[in-house]
């Protein structure tokens, strides 16, 4: 099921389709019309009693998601290519932000969509492919974010403030040792490594390689630290941050961040699976939000830091301005550019993941771990390397995001919001890529547009009690998309064919596996006993009926 | 900071922690019992205990005025708080977790979160209704009463007991460590010694044949969870009484910190619930004045940890036990086969 091959959808049934490219095409136009026209406050001023109808911001997010119901379309419908060419990346590159030129709030909504998007998708590897139910996510969001937050603010200038008035006992000679300290440990984790190739591996020489670790840690920390220390001198000249010219730099730092933090919560963690997996990644996600309140020096604690810069791309300023957007609208304008990128780059690894060994290698696991341990399958490598994809995604997201709102706080980085955007994976369908993007669309509309447009509507009407603000109950909303969706249709919006069929082949066939006992940590599924049938759950034993 | 200072100033900080940990004991109770019969982490079951501790607080002000004694309006209040939360619990495993029996572990889970989410605003709509979001316990008379008022007042034997060991608590406290013994005590007797405790016992080992001896395996876990949405109700009451103010997302915390503890116990295992619930609060507690100690040792690094990182305490309590020992304190390991 991918995207770049639209063509072939792989859900419904292989029976003839209308063609539909007028339709399209049709729809395509009047959304569009509508949309430009709902976000020019000159129209919605001639056009009187309905302009004030299309203002309305309920009738506003109906619109935009009309709106963006044509790329979806786009992808379902059976139609020419050229049409859907031209819906998909007209409305993307065109319309959007020709409607964003009036009103920013709608590139901001788009941006974030794609955020969201971006961060279903990784969680869709984790949760959807591999099977890992985790629910921290939002913790490597939250690396990615502070990793930029903390160089492009004022906050870099004012922890190298700090270290020059508190050197403690570093300078050159503390240098110096890290130095050679973590080039010692370095060298011998390799050695170790190598002879672990050619020897059998004895506990002793793993042991030997966790101690090199911690000293490798330990000598990085060390250079770290000198490094900042002897580097105090310029905290006066950073006092607005880092050059924006190193946002390219970060955005890859930003993904090794967030997958090397992936890999650290992952290593001891993967050894276990299900229910505790979900409880312990919960605890690690609250953990970096912790941690993000209380190192009030790094993270400016529960005040959050702000300004947090962008990158200043002076041929896209220009070109922004010929083609008349404001000066204050050309960063938006960028970010929703460089999001878009990034979410086809998201995409296209997603599906190249998924078609290659490692993506059939997550699947296995995800259906029966043991039986992949006995074809073959590195359990603990292919884990790792779910957990980090996913986690590098979120990164760069995190950071992104951290550039958009120019502004983070811990708050941003709660449980609620690692849920949110489960509850997105799960209504769009695990383990379906275009699934998850629907998915993330459509709770991230009910959340910024629909929710509060009710609760704006709401505020005037009196039998409603003004405590009483449908904006303050996402959580029920998500609550019951999960609920939902998982009693009535656990295979999401637009299913994954392969996830759809182990979903359902309990209807056609005799399930062998899932009845009975709830789980397999316990002995095996059913008991069978010649000539007796399995006893299914609604059977009421006993003899009682 | 003198050690004839510091001494008891530690005992109290164990007291203290002993008293919390019997809250999250409760609590835990009701996640290892459900899981013992589903394997199922149930996550719904904070929002459970909290909307104990609702029921609890509006029965203590519906009897504010009256001039009731105050041992009877805890009773009623921890009676119906036990009735609206046990009943609760058997409604949510009627409409969210009996359809999905069967379906592969991740989907009963991911239901449990949503189902927590949604009674979180639930319950926020319903006390919203009334204009009320952070209800404040006003307990009856006399239960925040020291055992010894001043220094030289005359003290209860208890206080003066009290007193002498250096130990500073409330009559509140007392009541619930009491409470508290009082629903082990019941609940073990229950799953020990009668029928029903043997039936669920015997559902919990293995559904399918304790299906062929003659048990019907649905009564049984709805059971289950009527019992632990009981203890739900209880320990919401007491976490009520303890903390003075709830509000309906603040079961989070203590709810995953009291799963904390029936891991750490050895998940399924009563006592074990029981004993991780007691060691978390005191651990809690410890982290809780580890600047303290960090000032007392000359330490920098300590004296920067406050009580804002006890929360975290629990986390890696758990990552911790679920690297060394999977199957906790007093567990049995469960041997899989494919």
């Amino acid at each position: 099921m991918t995207v770049a091959n639209p063509a072939k959808p792989a859900v419904r049934p292989p029976t003839v389709q209308p063609d539909r490219t007028f339709w399209l095409m049709l729809f395509f136009i009047v959304s569009s019309v509508l949309l430009l026209v709902s976000h020019s406050p000159e129209m919605l001023r001639n056009l009187g009693p309905l302009g004030d109808v299309l203002r309305n911001k309920v009738i506003e997010a109906l619109v935009v998601s009309l709106f963006l119901a044509n790329v979806l379309f786009a992808y379902l419908w059976k139609a020419a290519n050229w049409a859907k060419l031209i819906v998909g990346l007209g409305s993307l590159l065109f319309v959007l932000p020709l409607a964003g030129q009036t009103d920013t709030s709608l590139l901001d909504l788009s941006i974030q969509i794609m955020i969201f998007a971006a961060l279903a998708l990784g969680l869709n590897i984790v949760v959807g492919l591999a099977g890992l139910l985790d629910l921290g996510y939002v913790a490597f969001f939250a690396v990615g974010a502070y990793t930029w937050g903390i160089f492009a603010s004022p906050r870099f200038g004012e922890v190298l403030r700090y270290y020059g008035e508190n050197p403690g006992s570093t300078g050159a000679g503390t240098l110096a040792i890290g130095l050679v300290l973590t080039a010692v440990t370095a060298g011998s984790m390799v050695y170790i490594k190598g002879l672990q190739a050619r020897v059998a591996p004895t506990r002793l020489s793993d042991r030997s390689f966790l101690l090199a670790g911690i000293g490798l840690l330990a000598g990085i920390i060390l250079v770290a630290r000198s490094i900042v220390v002897l580097s105090s001198g310029s905290a006066e000249a950073l006092a607005n941050g880092i050059s924006p010219g190193f946002f390219w730099l970060f955005l890859a730092l930003s993904i090794m961040a967030a997958a090397v933090v992936g890999l650290l919560i992952g290593l001891p963690v993967l050894k276990l699976k299900g229910d505790y997996l979900a409880i312990i990644t919960l605890g690690l996600g609250e953990v970096i939000r912790v941690l993000a309140n209380n190192l009030d020096l790094y993270t400016a604690g529960s005040q959050g830091i702000t300004p947090v810069g962008s990158a200043s791309v002076p041929w896209f300023n220009s070109l922004a301005g010929t083609l008349g957007f404001r000066p204050d609208q050309y960063n938006l304008l960028f970010l929703y550019m460089l999001v878009l990128v990034m979410i086809a780059v998201v995409l296209l690894v997603n599906v190249r993941l998924d078609q290659s060994r490692i993506g059939r290698a997550w699947i296995a696991i995800r259906d029966d771990e043991i039986a992949a341990q006995a074809m073959g399958v590195p359990l603990m490598q292919t884990k790792l390397i779910a957990f980090a994809t996913g986690a590098s995604f979120a990164g760069v997201m995190g950071m992104i995001f951290a550039a958009k709102q120019t502004f983070i706080s811990p708050e941003s980085f709660n449980l609620l919001q690692s849920i949110l955007v489960l509850s997105m994976v799960v209504l769009g369908g695990m383990g379906s890529f275009s699934g998850v993007i629907l998915g993330a669309a459509v709770v991230t509309l009910l959340n910024l547009r629909i929710l509060p447009g009710l609760g704006e509507a709401s505020a005037n009407v009196s039998w409603i009690p003004q405590e009483v603000n449908p904006a303050n109950y996402n959580r029920f909303i998500f609550g019951s998309i999960l609920v939902a969706m998982m009693l009535l249709r656990p295979e999401g919006l637009l299913p994954n064919k392969r996830r759809t069929r182990e979903l359902h082949h309990g209807e056609d066939q005799e399930d062998e596996s899932e009845d009975g006992n709830a789980g397999g940590l316990k002995a095996g599924g059913d008991v069978y006993s010649a000539g007796l049938a399995t006893i299914k759950e609604d059977d009421r034993p006993g003899g009682s009926r | 900071m003198e050690l004839s200072v510091l001494l008891p100033f530690i005992v109290n900080v164990i007291v203290g922690g002993l008293i919390l940990g019997f809250v999250y004991a409760i609590i835990a109770l009701g996640y290892t019992m459900v899981y013992g019969v589903l394997q199922l982490i149930n996550f719904a079951h904070s929002e459970v205990f909290i909307t104990g501790a609702v029921v609890g607080f509006e029965i203590f002000r519906i009897l504010q005025d009256s001039p009731m004694n105050g041992y009877l309006k805890l009773l009623l209040a921890l009676m119906s708080a036990m009735v609206v939360s046990g009943l609760l619990n058997v409604l949510i495993e009627r409409l969210a977790y009996r359809p999905l029996r069967g379906a592969p572990r991740l989907v009963p889970l991911i239901t449990a979160i949503g189902v927590s989410l949604i009674l979180q605003d639930v319950l926020r709509f319903l006390e919203g209704l009334q204009g009320r979001f952070d209800l404040t316990y006003t307990l009856p008379a006399g239960f925040g009463n020291k055992f010894c008022a001043a220094e030289g007042s005359s003290c209860a034997p208890l206080g003066n007991f009290l007193r002498s060991v250096g130990v500073d608590v409330q009559l509140k406290d007392v009541i619930l460590v009491v409470v508290a013994l009082v629903s082990l005590t019941v609940l073990n007797y229950v799953v020990n010694r009668t029928r029903l405790g043997k039936a669920i016992r015997a559902v919990s080992q293995d559904r399918v044949t304790a299906g062929l001896m003659g048990i019907d395996s649905n009564r049984m876990i709805s059971a289950t969870f009527l019992i632990g949405g009981a203890l739900g109700g209880v320990s919401g009451v007491l976490f009520g009484i303890k903390f003075g103010t709830v509000n309906a997302y603040s079961g989070f915390d203590p709810g995953i910190i009291a799963f904390t503890a029936a891991v750490l116990g050895g998940i399924g295992s009563i006592p074990g619930a029981v004993l991780g619930g007691l060691l978390l609060g005191v651990i809690q507690n410890l982290i809780g004045v580890m600047n303290i100690f960090g000032d007392l040792l000359g330490i920098d690094n300590l004296g920067t940890i406050d009580a804002s990182y006890s929360k975290i305490g629990p986390f890696i309590v758990l990552v911790l036990i679920l690297i060394f020992k999977p199957t906790g304190l007093l567990g049995k390991s469960n041997v899989e086969k494919v």
